[in-house]
């Protein structure tokens, strides 16, 4: 087992036994933390197929978790009201079960960031950086002018919608949710980014050239992880509207794209359990400077700023020491 | 038809204004090869330097220069700190550490101001409203930003096209090594650049906080319009930023005050106020995206930097 493979399993430990002693010591609201940190690393575990492997620096992701999240909140809303969210071309009812939720909230994601992904990737470097940007805030303008399900307050649902066999209230179990779709979304990033599409993918970002003139067409490989990202994303704003019972507009603001993005790259870009370490010291930070000063946010970004200009592996890397690509 | 030029001016007043922020932006793109979040922060620096200045002095004018002033200061304490450091980095780096940058100003300017918005008043020079011909009372104020946008754009032209400083910007961008090997000093440059980026920033909110209110985070939202002004009119291109800009405030200020109305002779009244409006909202992202594509680098943009 190298360095790095023992880290990632003490992160991933850290992660639920820290939620386990709280559950014993009753600390419920540690609990939730817990699975905010989990929610989050879903978040960057997402990011960090494109921006990781891929070398594509979206800072739009927060398009796609606020996709999940509405997804979630007007499914949930129009099950309380009774009244179906479309009836044409088909009856779309609305659903208070998760697993009927996900997946169209996985689709609503997907697709946003195929049309996305299909206009920002015809640009590349710091354009796609700005137009990725600009497409997830056209988003959030939209859902501030829309009033039908909310605007600007955003949209309660009160009660957290249901999985089969659990009781979601709990917090310890809704977290095991949490963290069972990290791990199951961990594993399938694993296994892209050694299968094929994996190669092709990070080949395209070191030299773009030779991947044509093998054959591949980078564009292509791009636009499915680019898809393949945001449905990651936005599973993890459907959690994320779960837990709070609550989306609002703030869930697609530019603010939770660079947050998002602090996640992978406080962690260490493009290593699989980056984002679990981003998300987990982001969530610590912010509870234990919050308890230090109202300005924790200055605090976080000069922190920020050290770990950028003296420590670019991020903490994985601070570690496990240097990747050898 | 009084109401189209009334808002027309208020597009051009608008454009003007994010003219001034994608200027900065583009020329330190342009020039070092940086992408900068930041900029919106040293926006919001002299909308505060402007205010704290007047309301101690009482003098519009004191605040103006103290805009321009404390934003060039700020933009060269940064550059000399931080900003440096980033422009060997990958574009990855710079996003965040510029983002790192926004929290530390939004969060320290908190601490030294609050939360509550300021608010500047006009000079009596500049207050009160003017007669254009036709009768249409317009404020004075905002005609005086459209003068000097354009003044401040002519100026930028001649800087750039006849001084040495423009040579200089000039060869920087398209040959860096080239110049530092014909004796420039480029790091002084790169200082000078940021700084008047940083200034021309400032002005602007300075400006904008005059007409609007002063307060923490007023910078981002221009700031990503900025964003959207430089990716239609080319990144680097000063002439595109001014192209881009005018385009970007003709169309929203255009498309939120008639796009309801245009609506509604089609539409039922109320579901076209409502689809108007959000139409509106996002109308200048749809005009980005036209531009990308047709024409990925911009409309002013060199092919192969897109």
């Amino acid at each position: 087992m190298t360095r790095e493979a023992a880290l990632n399993a003490a992160l991933f430990v850290a992660l639920i036994g820290t939620a386990l002693v709280a559950q014993a010591l009753g600390e419920g609201f540690i609990i939730t933390l817990a699975t905010k940190a989990a929610i989050f690393a879903l978040a960057g575990v997402g990011l960090n197929l494109v921006l990781g492997y891929g070398g594509l620096v979206s800072f739009g992701h927060a398009a796609f978790f606020g996709l999940g999240g509405y997804a979630t909140g007007i499914l949930a809303s129009h099950a309380m009201s009774g009244v179906p969210v479309a009836t044409l071309p088909f009856t779309l009812n609305g659903s208070t079960e998760m697993l009927a939720i996900w997946p169209l909230a996985i689709a609503a994601s997907g697709l946003a960031a195929l049309a996305i992904g299909a206009l920002s990737l015809r640009t590349s470097g710091v354009y796609f950086i700005m137009v990725t940007l600009a497409f997830a805030q056209m988003i959030y303008y939209l859902a501030i002018s829309w009033p039908a399900y909310g605007g600007e307050d955003g949209l309660s649902f009160y009660v957290r919608n249901t999985f089969p066999g659990l009781n979601t209230f709990d917090p310890i179990q809704f977290f095991a949710i949490c963290a069972g779709l990290l791990a199951a979304a961990l594993g399938l990033v694993a296994v892209l980014t050694r299968s094929r599409f994996g190669l092709a993918l990070r080949a395209a970002r070191q030299n773009e050239s030779r991947v044509v003139a093998v054959g591949i067409r980078p564009y292509s490989i791009r636009l499915l992880a680019f898809m393949l990202s945001g449905m990651i994303v936005g599973l993890a704003g459907s959690l994320y509207a779960d837990l709070n019972r609550f989306v609002s507009p703030a869930m697609l603001s530019w603010h939770m794209s660079g947050e998002i993005m602090v996640f992978v790259i406080l962690g260490g870009v493009g290593r699989l359990f980056g984002p679990v370490a981003g998300a987990l010291a982001y969530i610590a930070l912010e509870h234990l400077l919050g308890g230090v000063s109202d300005y924790w946010q200055a605090l976080l970004g000069l922190l920020l700023l050290a770990i950028v200009i003296y420590a670019p592996g991020g903490l994985i890397g601070l570690i496990a020491g240097r990747r050898h690509v | 038809m009084m109401l189209l030029i009334e808002q027309a001016l208020n597009g051009l007043q608008y454009g003007m204004m994010l003219f001034l922020m994608a200027a900065g932006l583009t020329l330190v793109f342009g020039v070092m090869g940086l992408i900068n979040l930041a900029h919106g922060a040293l926006y919001m620096v002299g909308a505060f330097a402007c205010a704290a200045v007047a309301g101690a002095t009482g003098s519009f004018w004191l605040g103006l220069a103290a805009s321009l002033a404390a934003a060039a200061a700020a933009g060269a304490v940064v550059e000399l700190l931080v900003i440096r450091r980033l422009y060997a980095r990958d574009h990855l780096d710079q996003v965040l550490a510029t983002f790192a940058l926004i929290l530390v100003f939004s969060e320290g300017t908190r601490w030294l101001f609050g939360s509550f918005p300021l608010y500047l008043t006009l000079p009596p020079l500049l207050s009160g409203a003017v007669t254009l011909p036709g009768g249409l009372q317009y404020p004075l104020f905002r005609l005086a930003l459209i003068g000097l946008g354009a003044a401040i754009a002519f100026g930028l032209y001649l800087l750039i096209t006849r001084t040495r400083l423009g040579t200089r910007i000039r060869a920087g961008e398209a040959d860096r090594e080239m110049v530092a090997a014909l004796g420039v000093d480029i790091a002084r440059l790169y200082t000078a650049v940021f700084a008047l980026g940083a200034a021309l920033a400032g002005l602007a909110g300075a400006l904008v906080g005059t007409i609007q209110s002063v307060q923490v985070g007023m910078g981002e939202p221009v700031l990503i319009l900025a964003f959207v002004v430089i990716v239609i009119g080319g990144i680097g291109s000063v002439k595109g930023a001014l192209v881009g800009a005018l385009l970007v405030g003709m169309t929203d200020t255009l498309g939120k005050a008639f796009l309801p109305g245009v609506l509604a002779r089609l539409i039922d009244p109320s579901a076209a106020n409502t689809i108007g409006s959000a139409i509106a909202s996002v109308l200048i992202y749809v005009l980005m995206a036209g531009v990308l594509i047709v024409r990925p680098q911009g409309l002013y943009g060199e092919r192969g930097m897109a």
